[in-house]
This record gives structure tokens, C-alpha cells and sequence, in this order.
């Protein structure tokens, strides 16, 4: 029997990019809200960086595989079936902890790529109805970046850009010099101080956690404002499962707290935030004798479409030292590549990301295991042949959406409180594999421009399955979606969806900045539908 | 008991002392760059201390069967013929060999005297931060002059 908590009238499970959004803006309602969040607050100083060995700590306890950082609050995940491994992080802020910060927005002809290039499905709604919600969600994250990038419509004014350095120089004259698209990339990073938190200080180790607190993670930006306007955010509550009644409305979650004891809050709305794999999983693990398949799957879509993007690494080593690892990870990207010219072999785009470089260990890893720093006496030759001389770019390719990728529950695994597990069964299409191919080629041909002698790729990223999105997707018709154009599930309506598990399609850039903006917009969708909310 | 613990009572003296030699042998000190030897005392108790999960095991498993399969210990040997036991090592132990040198890379490059060796600074990145030259903004000229080619719908 779960002991019972005080009925609420909002239940959010999930405190990462679009938990705490909702959160923020749901709470000027004045609705009694808490959000249950499997994970703890990461303290800033126990971040790598202000450790000296904070590059090996990357690879352990702050790892972005949940499978090895295999802390007490991660789950574990089956990805046996997948070219491609999951990267999260379970905590306050969830993926924001993690990130690099790099921050575009989607084209407009992303949310239509049916009507323009006759694959996948468009949108329920469009880049103009996102728009003052990407904005909203810019002021309350802090973006830098430039304004004027011919890639893309105006937006607003934002901080200065991230410096360009040596890096940016180099390849940004690569670019130049063949006539390409760059740009200094849009980063949700403060290059000065806003809104309480400190400018930037080049720390090299966004990917692990920021110390100094300009990078943009959820835990420091929403949340603050969420909890002083009165949402309750209740950390190592991990949600089994949400029950519904016989009428099919949900009437709250059944949750672990950290003791293990197993708890129900009651709730009158359900928010899911759980992203592209945990909500899947919440809601497949949500059985019943009205969702025997699972809840909101009447249509059997829920878990399926799951769409990463599939990202290629196309490093050069160069003959001049240029800023190693220091900086923020972003830099410039290009995207001279995002709109689809069926004269590539593919459909669709991708985005280059323009990083910074490596620190020592990282270089000796790379030289070592890639055959190019040998042991013995020409050791030291060849380590400073490559050290501060790396830098490169990484392709983030957009990836349609096919039912056969898949996030169902596995059957064995299972977390530290019993709860079953998710299996991912992923493919990629030929499409992908053209356009990875392709961008491999183009980047190497940037790269020796710039200057770089020696190119190292990996294709896909194995590692790099950062984004997780479609296996809950938003669209009008309930027979070919699991949520309304409003983030609400066609089967359960007082049950929302307002991660990345929305998506209809990936598009070619990473997917927070859209995260945080469709969590705004689905929650203003609710607060202007209040008094027929379940209508 | 903690996985460090188990790591340091793996190595007696004895196989330390190979253990020494092995990392001696893959990274030597070289007096051009002022860089030490891998098997320095400070790097060797770095790579001992953080050894984990089944690290000390299969790496002193590892160090066992090199000195079975030389004519001596292989701290005895000379610089050569450590050298082609090595050479051996290499084409013979896979697993072993790249576990150690995971933890060998890691330790020995964040190591002061090598980190000063290559004229980086012995430090966390937090709380002095790192500086990063501006750059040539003027290099973004031509893609200003571009005119917009996102794709109107």
C-alpha cells in the first residue's frame, strides 16, 4: 500500500529542460505544483572542473552514459540493439547539466518537411507559433550569440558572442575560403553577468558541468524562479507509474522516494518531461486494465518514431598550436549544408558544430588508440605533435522519423528500486548513412583548408546518442500521434507531454533551446484553456 | 573495502617493481622536453591508487605472465630486450594492455612535472578560468554580405 500524499492540482515528473519551464510558467496560475525528479541537485564544487583530475572524471562519475556513470539515481538502459548509446543525465537540470550549451533554434522549414520535401510529416504547428516562446525561453536561459546569421530569420538581440580564438580563426577562414557558411555559434553560456549568474571564464568543461554557473542548465535559471513563485520540487522521486481512473483520466503517480518507500501523489494534471526515453518509459510501464499496452497507447505509437540524431566527429591535427581545450566547447557553426539539395544523395541537412580542442589526457587517448602517438622514445615527439594542435567539427545530421526505432521496456532490466527498464532497437537508414558520408567529405575538405594535415573521423559517434526525441509526438490526428497539437494526450486529457518525446521530426541542429520553447508554449496553452482544460 | 585499497595489495613489491619498468619502458623521460619517466614514484603510485574495478587484476595478471614468458624478471632485463618484450606484450595482450594504459595516459598527463614540461599550468580550470584571444571579427565580412538563404515556407 503507497503511502499518500496531498493532492495537488499538478504533478511534473522531470526537472530538465522542459520540466522547468513548465514549471516556471505554470506557476503565475498560483495551482499547487510539485515536480517529482528521480535525481539530486549537482553542487557547483563538486564539479570536474574545479578538480585537477576533471578529464578522467568525465569518463567516470559525470560520465554521459548513464550505463557508466551507474549512479544510485541513473537507470540503466539496453542499448545492445543500437549503433547509437543513450546520453542523459538524471538530476535537477537533467540534460542541461550535461550539455555543451550549443543552442540554435529550427528553421522554418523544419516543422514542414512533408510539404517541402515529401518525407516524414509536418508539424501542428509552425516556426511563427514557437517564436514568442523561443524568445521567452532565450531571456529566461541567457543566449549569446550574433545577430544577422543569413542562415536564419531575425531573432532577438543577445549577449555578446562566445570569443573566437585561435579555433574559430582558423577554421572560420576554411570556410571563408571556400565560400561556405560559419557563424559564431548561439550559446546558451552568459558572456556577462545575467540574472545572478556569473560571465563566462573559458573553463573548458561545459560537457562536465559548469563550476563558475554561465552556462545555462536548468537547475540555475527556471528553477530559482519557480521555487520562489511556490513549486515544490521534490528530488529522489522516482515515478513508476501514473494510474488513471475508469473514466480514463489520470489521477496522479505512484513514486520511490529515497528511502524506497513507495508513495502516490494524487494530481488533477499529469506533466511528462522525462525526454525521448523516460517518458516512454513511464508511460509503457503505466499499465492497466483501460491501457493494457500502455497509457496513451491506444494507437501503439508511444516509444516509437524514437529518432538521435546521428552525429559525425571529423577532427584535424594541425601544424600550429591553436586554443587546445580552453574556451567555452562552442565556437562557430556552419550551415551551408541544412536545407535539402537532392543532388547530395540525401534528403534533409545537417548542422556543423565547430568545437574548440582537447585537453592532455584527451589528446594522449585519441593519439594513442588511434595509432598515431606511439609508446617508447618517440613518445614526446609525437604527443606534442598533437597536443593544442586538434581541433575540429562534429555534423549533426537531421535523422527522420521510422516506427522500428523504438524505446519499448526490456525484459530483465531493471533500476535500483525494481522499476523495469527501457531497451532501445535502433537503425540507421540509408539516408543517414549518405548524409553522415557526405559530411565527413565536406568537413575533411574544410579542415585541409584551414590547414589541418592529418584528419581523424568516427561515423556515427557511438557515444553520441545526446538527443532523444519522437516516441511520444505531437500531431491532430490521433490515429498517427499520441498528443494534440497542445502537448495533450488524445487518450487521457488531464495527461501532457512537454520534452522532447513531442517531436515530429529532428531537424539538423540540437534540440534544447526548441525543448524549452515548446514546454512554454504547451503550458501557455493551458493556462489560456483552463476552464475547459479537459474538454 | 574500496576498489583502491584492493589495487594497492595487488602490487607486492616485486610485481611493482615490473610494474615500474612497464610504464618505464612505454613512456621514458626524455631530457630535450624536461619529461619524466612514467615510472616515476609519484606516476606509479597514481596509476596503482587509481586502478579500479577489474584493473588490478588482469594488469597483475598481465605483469605475472610477462615475467613468466622472459629469461628474467623483466626489470632485469636491458633497455632492449624490455623493449621486445614489450613488442610482444603488445601483439599478445589486448585487453590488459589497453586497460593499463588507460590509467597510465590518464595519471601520467595530469602529472605537475609533465604538465609543466609542456608549459601548461598544474591546475583545475576552476576558479581562474582560461584566456581565449577574441579573434579577427572581420573574417565574418563576406557571410555578412550573404544574402539570407533559409528556406521560406
Amino acid at each position: 500500500m503507497s503511502k499518500q500524499e496531498e493532492r495537488v492540482d499538478v504533478v511534473i515528473i522531470g526537472s530538465g529542460a522542459s520540466g522547468a519551464a513548465a514549471a516556471w510558467s505554470l506557476a503565475e496560475t498560483r495551482m499547487k505544483i510539485v515536480c517529482l525528479e528521480q535525481g539530486e541537485w549537482t553542487k557547483p564544487n563538486e564539479y570536474p572542473s574545479t578538480t585537477r583530475d576533471w578529464e578522467a572524471r568525465h569518463f567516470t562519475e559525470f560520465s554521459i552514459s548513464p550505463n557508466r556513470r551507474a549512479r544510485e539515481t541513473d537507470y540503466p538502459i539496453n542499448e545492445r540493439n543500437s549503433p547509437i548509446a543513450v546520453a542523459n543525465f538524471n538530476g535537477v537540470g537533467g540534460g542541461t547539466i550535461l550539455y555543451n550549451a550549443h543552442f540554435p533554434r529550427f528553421h522554418p522549414s523544419d516543422f514542414r518537411v512533408q510539404t517541402l520535401d515529401g518525407v516524414a510529416d509536418d508539424w501542428p504547428i509552425d516556426y511563427e507559433t514557437l517564436e514568442p516562446y523561443y524568445d521567452e525561453n532565450d531571456r529566461m536561459m541567457g543566449v549569446s550569440g550574433l545577430s544577422g546569421d543569413p542562415a536564419y530569420p531575425p531573432k532577438l538581440d543577445l549577449m555578446k558572442p562566445v570569443p573566437l580564438g585561435k579555433t574559430g580563426q582558423a577554421l572560420g577562414q576554411g570556410f571563408n575560403d571556400l565560400g561556405w557558411h560559419w557563424w559564431p555559434s548561439d550559446a546558451a553560456i552568459a558572456t556577462e553577468p545575467y540574472d545572478g549568474r556569473a560571465e563566462y571564464i573559458n573553463l573548458s568543461a561545459c560537457t562536465s558541468g559548469c563550476a563558475q554557473g554561465a552556462k545555462a542548465s536548468t537547475d540555475i535559471t527556471y528553477w530559482p524562479h519557480a521555487i520562489r513563485a511556490g513549486v515544490e520540487l521534490r528530488t529522489r522521486a522516482r515515478v513508476s507509474q501514473i494510474l488513471v481512473d475508469e473514466n480514463d483520466m489520470a489521477t496522479g503517480v505512484v513514486y520511490f522516494d529515497e528511502d524506497g518507500v513507495e508513495r502516490f501523489q494524487p494530481a488533477e494534471v499529469v506533466l511528462l518531461a522525462c525526454n525521448g526515453v523516460g517518458t516512454p518509459r513511464v508511460l509503457l510501464n503505466s499499465t492497466s486494465n483501460r491501457f493494457p499496452d500502455g497509457l496513451a497507447n491506444r494507437n501503439g505509437l508511444v516509444g516509437k518514431n524514437l529518432m538521435f540524431h546521428p552525429y559525425a566527429s571529423i577532427q584535424g591535427i594541425f601544424d600550429r598550436p591553436l586554443d587546445g581545450p580552453n574556451g567555452p566547447g562552442v565556437c562557430i557553426w556552419s550551415q551551408e549544408f541544412y536545407e535539402t539539395d537532392l543532388s547530395r544523395g540525401y534528403v534533409r541537412g545537417f548542422t556543423y558544430e565547430i568545437g574548440r580542442g582537447r585537453g592532455p589526457v584527451s589528446t594522449a587517448y585519441t593519439g594513442v588508440f588511434s595509432g598515431r602517438i606511439p609508446w617508447g622514445e618517440d613518445h614526446h615527439q609525437h604527443y606534442r605533435s598533437m597536443v593544442q594542435r586538434m581541433t575540429g567539427m562534429v555534423a549533426i545530421c537531421e535523422d527522420l522519423p521510422e516506427e522500428t526505432n523504438t524505446v519499448t521496456i526490456d525484459d530483465e532490466l531493471v533500476d535500483s528500486d525494481g522499476i523495469p527498464c527501457p531497451k532501445i532497437d535502433y537503425t540507421l537508414s540509408e539516408n543517414s548513412l549518405k548524409m553522415l558520408d557526405f559530411s565527413v567529405e565536406r568537413a575533411t575538405e574544410v579542415l585541409k583548408t584551414a590547414g589541418a594535415y592529418d584528419i581523424l573521423t568516427e561515423s556515427p559517434i557511438a557515444g553520441g546518442g545526446w538527443h532523444l526525441m519522437g516516441t511520444a509526438r505531437m500531431g491532430n490526428d490521433p490515429e498517427r500521434s499520441v498528443v494534440n497539437e497542445w502537448g495533450r494526450s488524445h487518450d487521457v486529457k488531464n495527461l501532457f507531454v512537454v520534452d522532447g518525446s513531442l517531436f515530429v521530426t529532428s531537424a539538423g541542429v540540437n534540440p534544447t533551446r526548441t525543448i524549452g520553447a515548446l514546454a512554454l508554449y504547451v503550458a501557455d496553452s493551458m493556462k489560456k484553456r483552463l476552464a475547459t482544460l479537459f474538454d | 573495502m574500496n576498489d583502491n585499497v584492493i589495487a594497492s595489495e595487488k602490487f607486492d613489491s616485486q610485481l611493482r617493481r615490473t610494474l615500474v619498468a612497464l610504464l618505464d619502458t612505454m613512456i621514458p623521460a626524455n631530457d630535450e622536453f624536461d619529461a619524466p619517466s612514467a615510472g616515476t614514484d609519484d606516476i606509479v603510485s597514481d596509476v596503482v591508487q587509481s586502478m579500479s574495478g577489474d584493473a588490478p587484476t588482469v594488469v597483475g595478471e598481465m605483469l605475472t605472465r610477462l615475467n613468466e614468458k622472459s629469461s628474467a624478471r623483466f626489470e632485469d632485463l636491458d633497455t632492449t630486450a624490455r623493449w621486445h618484450a614489450f613488442t610482444e606484450l603488445q601483439r599478445t595482450e589486448g585487453y590488459a594492455l589497453r586497460t593499463l594504459s588507460g590509467v597510465l595516459l590518464q595519471c601520467y598527463y595530469r602529472n605537475d612535472q609533465v604538465l609543466e614540461s609542456l608549459g601548461m599550468e598544474a591546475r583545475s580550470p576552476f576558479p581562474l578560468g582560461n584566456e581565449v584571444e577574441q579573434g579577427d571579427w572581420s573574417l565574418l565580412d563576406p557571410v555578412k554580405a550573404r544574402d539570407p538563404f533559409y528556406r521560406e515556407v
